[in-house]
């Protein structure tokens, strides 16, 4: 009884308290800020893992992806919302923006999913460093198509969602970016914890260890790949469209291969294959960024040299390839996975 | 005339290959290849190295697509199919050098090979719907009664790479049957092993053969493991057929001896 229901009380739990707390104002708005940025990392690296990690695949246009789900969720929402320059009039009650705000968010996700065939078709014939290339080319490729769409501000960025959040809180008073970005996030890990451990999706961890051997055993191996690379990308998408709204600004420049290394080096930190060390790698990414911030400019010194480090000592990052509940057995009693 | 077509694919052969030619660049690895299996058969294929034999199981697992010919499997043409389509006619095979998942425990392994008979997709994995928890019983009772029947249930849980060569030989053999193949192919399963695991081999490929419904083919480079096993060999050399028939006769055909051997006349 207790395993069963441990993981999702815990979760509720955890969302009631930081809900709570953020309502009451106990939290300042930058440890919320870094707190929501904490988890929108969780979506992006988690997402890439699948890629990277169970797939063994080389992807460096994740944030491409993201792009696409901020920008698509942010024109959807000002568009529907609120009262724009370009856009005029907005097209449904702005009271309605309460319930449409997750549609909105998927709807993110949707469109990047389906930009992820931009480099899902390439990876039926190419694989390793010449599928890493298809994948910055799809991040520039993506970048540079909306710098040159002028309605939505090309290079100069897209805002207004500000206005779409204020409206949701006119309707209810409640931080609903911090409930979204929690709810998201635990979406994102129960989607692909889902996806991995069952049988269709251990194609994909087939695939990385001896892709003929797949094929030849029956795995359809373009399939798994169409659709582990919709998934990754889908879910980059979610998380884009939530950077998007809790700035409440994009612009194309936020979304280049800076924003993709920066995801890498969270899937590399927290060990290719592990989920939980993902996770893991997020919150500490996010954690030592803030930290070094007094830094200032010599933070983007010690962090790449903390790399360095890693990857002399423990070159398959913090949890290698294993879960939490690998390493530590005992977790176990207190939870189990479907 | 529907139930006449019908008739004639139940008595067709397993496996039947007309005029198979394969050509890589100038090279013909395998010309006009020919050979018909009946259901039940247990054959073999020898032949020195670089004859043709591995790429004819390329063809026919629908790995490479050939050049010219035509391959019937069950009398399904499988022109233009990728591998996994052709492994769900009931073509299952093993490797050269084994080609086992490493990474993942050996019952995962079984496990994956049902993936053409899956039956759910993505949407049901993450909802872990009805059909899943269904078929995913399914596909583990059944993986687990295959480990056992093979007596390798105590290493379900362990990784392959760190099982002896000969039990990855019979794992990775257990995870071709576990697709219930009508027809198995076998590359070189003694290769790498020693004299013990050689005869524990050729008992292993006998009980298969006499418990499951499953035509075996295999290519073998130990003669005594030939001898021993096939009903009927065929050999080829430079992708031409040289010889063909019961163990006996290819002992002794002066053609087999010369490809083997070389000629002392030159």
């Amino acid at each position: 009884m207790l395993r069963r229901y441990s993981v999702p009380m815990l979760l509720i739990l955890a969302g009631g308290l930081l809900t709570y707390c953020a309502y009451e104002e106990m939290l300042g708005l930058y440890t919320l800020s870094v707190l929501m940025f904490m988890g929108i990392n969780i979506i992006l690296s988690t997402s890439l893992n699948l890629v990277n990690g169970y797939m063994g695949e080389f992807s460096c246009g994740h944030a491409g992806f993201m792009c696409v789900g901020a920008y698509v969720s942010s024109i959807l929402g000002v568009l529907l919302f609120t009262k724009d320059k370009v856009f005029g009039e907005p097209w449904l009650d702005p009271s309605l923006a309460l319930y449409a705000f997750p549609l909105i968010i998927l709807a993110g996700g949707a469109a990047a999913a389906v930009a992820g065939l931009l480099v899902a078709i390439p990876s039926y014939k190419t694989r390793g460093d010449y599928l890493a290339i298809i994948t910055i080319a799809a991040n520039y490729i993506i970048i540079s198509l909306i710098q040159n769409i002028d309605t939505v501000g090309g290079s100069r960025g897209f805002m207004g969602m500000k206005s779409v959040i204020s409206s949701m809180e006119d309707a209810a008073d409640l931080p609903w970016m911090v409930i979204w970005v929690f709810i998201f996030t635990v979406f994102t890990v129960w989607v692909l914890r889902r996806y991995v451990s069952s049988t269709f999706g251990k194609g994909v961890s087939a695939i990385c260890q001896d892709e003929v051997a797949a094929e030849i055993m029956s795995v359809n191996t373009n399939k798994i790949k169409t659709i582990s690379f919709m998934v990754s990308s889908g879910l980059a998408g979610i998380g884009g469209a939530l950077f998007a709204y809790v700035i409440g600004y994009v612009n194309p420049g936020s979304f280049n291969i800076l924003k993709s290394t920066e995801v890498l080096v969270m899937v590399y930190l927290g060990g290719m294959g592990s989920l939980s060390g993902s996770v893991l790698s997020a919150v500490l990414f996010t954690v030592l960024l803030e930290a070094l911030r007094p830094l200032q400019i010599i933070k983007w010194i010690v962090i790449p040299l903390l790399l360095v480090v890693l990857m002399q000592f423990r070159p398959e990052g913090i949890m290698g390839n294993k879960e939490l509940g690998d390493i530590f057995p005992w977790l176990k009693r207190f939870y189990r996975f479907k | 005339m529907m139930t006449q077509t019908q008739t004639q694919a139940e008595s067709s052969p397993v496996l039947e290959i007309q005029g198979l030619t394969q050509r890589f660049g100038g090279l013909t690895a395998v010309n006009d290849f020919n050979v018909a299996l009946q259901p039940g058969e247990l054959a073999g294929l020898i032949g020195p190295n670089g004859a043709g034999k591995t790429t004819v199981f390329n063809l026919v697992s629908g790995f490479y697509q050939p050049s010219e010919g035509a391959i019937r499997i069950g009398g399904k043409p499988t022109a233009g199919l990728k591998p996994h389509k052709v492994t769900a006619l009931g073509v299952a095979r093993t490797f050269q050098n084994i080609r086992l998942w490493n990474e993942m425990s050996v019952l995962d392994n079984i496990r994956v090979a049902q993936h053409g008979t899956l039956g759910y997709g993505f949407f049901h994995a993450v909802a872990r719907s009805r059909t899943y928890q269904a078929r995913e019983a399914e596909i583990e009772r059944e993986a687990r009664e295959l480990l056992e029947v093979f007596q390798l249930d105590k290493y379900a849980d362990e990784l392959p790479k760190n099982l002896p060569y000969g039990l990855q030989r019979k794992v990775e053999i257990v995870r071709a049957l576990s697709e219930k193949p009508k027809l198995l192919l076998l590359d070189e399963p003694a290769a790498g092993l020693n004299s013990v695991d050689i005869q524990e081999l050729i008992r292993l490929v006998r009980w298969i053969h006499e418990t499951f419904p499953v035509t075996i083919w295999m290519i073998e480079h130990h003669m005594d493991v030939m001898m021993e096993l096939c009903q009927r060999i065929k050999v080829i050399d430079f992708g031409q057929t040289i010889a063909e028939g019961t163990p006996e006769v290819i002992r002794n055909h002066p053609a087999v001896i010369t490809a083997y051997l070389g000629d002392d006349q030159i």
